[in-house]
């Protein structure tokens, strides 16, 4: 199957504005600017079934329809923050095939009546804002940006925003108010966004692989998208797969591909020939997957990881061999949350504090006998008091990690 | 110093991107700028880009202090940021920081004696297949290095500490 999304693997020099137009490139959104209604392309993509890429899954085409046409201007932000421990998706597609994503941003933008959209990209992808900027002048230049597009009464401008470091920036409400130059910290919802956003404003935000499927939608059909993946999970998704495997790197595949599949068939197997030992299907926030024939074997799909405990996310896939210990996991783990908590709520900033001072003794080996149940008690007080997600995220792989690797552990408290 | 007077193109650049509004925005790009020349922002910048948006210096302040690529004290010309997260880590990020501190005969979080690197140890910066890794932050803007080796992080930081004359 040709790719959908890493077309640039297919295309060389897709990167290039002539490249990506020879290509069909921008025919999606001037066909939707002069002959569509902006309703008509929020159906496409509520038809396609495609789904949230960020790590949420909310169905896009349904978050647009939310949109408040009460209250006015409205806004379309591209979240690229892309900072979740084991994803690196969405820097490969605004670096190799930019284009397509400042299409469906612009697709977006169009559908909801926006006419300023912003890119807000992680203050670390420097070279990657200045890359945009340039692609944003020359659809400027060729038309596809501006005022009064193809002749019709619609307008677009796009800006790149960059943040400064600050993990916590990719919950929707905390980009918000970091783009509104404070300290990203996430808002009380509701009011959500498509009714209250940048600037008090109706806005929508769509993590950028999100926006990079819909010109893709909006050229082939809605029911073309939906065969591909599986029901629950239309389309395909691009999965970060890193840790102790041969081959790591984004691998773009159907909904649907199990966990065997994509390591030992894509990424070549284990390093070593070991065996796989535990799976972070979501990054540092995820669940630990006890790994064995009947996980390997789970499709990929938002309904089915449930099924084995863990939650798909931004499909950052981390793999773990027999060689890793699990409590050592969890000190990186919790050493990343400590260090990105906004410090907003009580139980996120102290809790993951003391987790912290628990797995660092727990790692040097001064760990006493209370200590694991301690830990695991912090953990759960901690669990669903917290604004946004990242309280729950810090606790995920903490209480999975001793529930279901207990023994590692104990080895710990021992030594 | 004033930023509209060192850098009177970029102050307006930046300034058009956001609504009246939402002149608040410009603080983030606004710092960078003033991060520039120094490699940190102090209190007369702070005052500066508070006069510019019409918000506090607390305001600014605020800001400075709750994300981790503004810098209030002088370090090193290049901060050299190591990823040590999760995935790095799988793939050797500690060992290598580990080798590059005995190379340079420094720990995390110190600078080298000649002022050219700062050593830092970063939380996740989306590039856990080509560990290790580092980014370095300096004059030039922020730069990525990937699938490094210590052999040539330290050939890296040889051309770094004669690079002062190329760079402005």
């Amino acid at each position: 199957m040709s790719y959908i999304l890493l077309r640039h693997r297919d295309i060389p020099d897709l990167n290039k504005f002539n490249v990506y137009k020879k290509n069909g490139g921008l025919a999606a959104f001037k066909n939707a600017v002069t002959k569509m209604k902006p309703t008509e392309v929020t159906d496409v993509v509520k038809n396609s079934g495609l789904r949230g890429r960020g790590g949420a899954g909310f169905p896009t085409g349904m978050k647009w329809s939310f949109i408040d046409n009460k209250n006015w201007p409205h806004y379309v932000v591209a979240n690229a923050d892309e900072s979740e421990p084991g994803t690196f998706k969405d820097r490969e597609i605004m670096e190799s095939n930019p284009f397509q994503f400042l299409e469906g941003l612009a697709l977006a933008s169009y559908a909801v009546g926006a006419t300023v959209a912003y890119v807000y990209l992680r203050g670390e992808f420097w070279e990657l804002a200045a890359f945009l900027d340039e692609k944003i002048a020359e659809m400027e230049n060729a038309g596809y940006l501006g005022d009064k597009l193809f002749g019709t009464e619609y307008s677009l401008k796009i800006y790149t925003h960059l943040g400064a470091g600050a993990y916590i920036c990719g919950e929707e409400t905390a980009l918000l108010e970091s783009l509104e130059g404070k300290r990203g910290q996430p808002r009380v919802r509701p009011p959500f966004p498509p009714s209250f956003g940048l600037y008090g404003k109706p806005t929508i935000i769509n993590n950028v692989e999100t926006f990079t499927n819909v010109p893709m939608i909006l050229a082939n059909g809605a029911e073309w998208y939906k065969a591909i993946g599986t029901q629950d999970s239309p389309g395909v998704k691009i999965f970060s797969l890193s840790g102790r495997v041969r081959k790591p790197g984004n691998y773009e595949l159907p909904f649907g591909t199990t966990f065997r599949q994509l390591i030992y068939e894509h990424a070549g197997g284990v390093q070593e020939g070991r065996p796989v030992k535990a799976i972070m299907p979501a990054g540092a926030s995820s669940s630990l997957i006890v790994v064995d024939d009947k996980v390997l074997d789970t499709p990929m799909d938002y309904a089915s990881v449930r099924t084995v405990g863990a939650e798909l996310g931004s499909a950052s896939i981390i793999v773990l061999d027999d060689t890793v210990n699990i409590q050592w996991v969890v000190n990186k783990t919790v050493h990343f949350f400590k260090h990105e908590s906004c410090g907003k709520c009580t139980p996120c900033r102290e809790g993951t504090y003391w987790m912290q001072n628990i797995t660092h003794r727990l790692n040097d080996g001064h760990a006493s006998t209370g200590d694991v149940d301690l830990l695991l008690n912090v953990a759960k007080q901690m669990q669903g008091k917290c604004l946004c997600a990242l309280g729950d995220f810090a606790t995920t792989a903490v209480t999975t990690g001793i529930e279901r690797f207990p023994q590692d552990f104990k080895k710990a408290v021992k030594a | 110093m004033s930023l509209e007077k060192i850098y009177p193109k970029e102050v307006k650049q930046i300034l058009s991107k956001y609504p009246p509004e939402g002149k608040r925005s410009a603080v983030m790009p606004l710092l960078f700028l003033a991060q520039r020349e120094e490699g940190y922002i102090n209190k007369a910048a702070m005052q500066d880009i508070a006069n510019i948006l019409d918000i506090t210096e607390t305001d600014v302040a605020a800001v400075v202090g709750f994300y981790t690529l503004y810098h209030e004290k002088k370090a090193g010309k290049y901060y050299m940021q190591i990823c040590t997260d999760l995935p790095c880590a799988l793939r050797g990020a500690d060992e290598f920081m580990n080798s590059l501190c005995g190379n340079l005969g420094i720990k995390v979080g110190e600078t080298t004696p000649d002022g050219t690197i700062t050593l830092e140890a970063v939380t996740c910066l989306a590039a856990c297949d080509k560990a290790p890794m580092f980014q370095t932050q300096g004059p030039d803007g922020i730069k990525y290095h990937e699938n490094m080796t210590v052999d040539r992080t330290m050939e890296l930081i040889n051309t770094l500490k004669h690079a002062d004359k190329e760079i402005k």
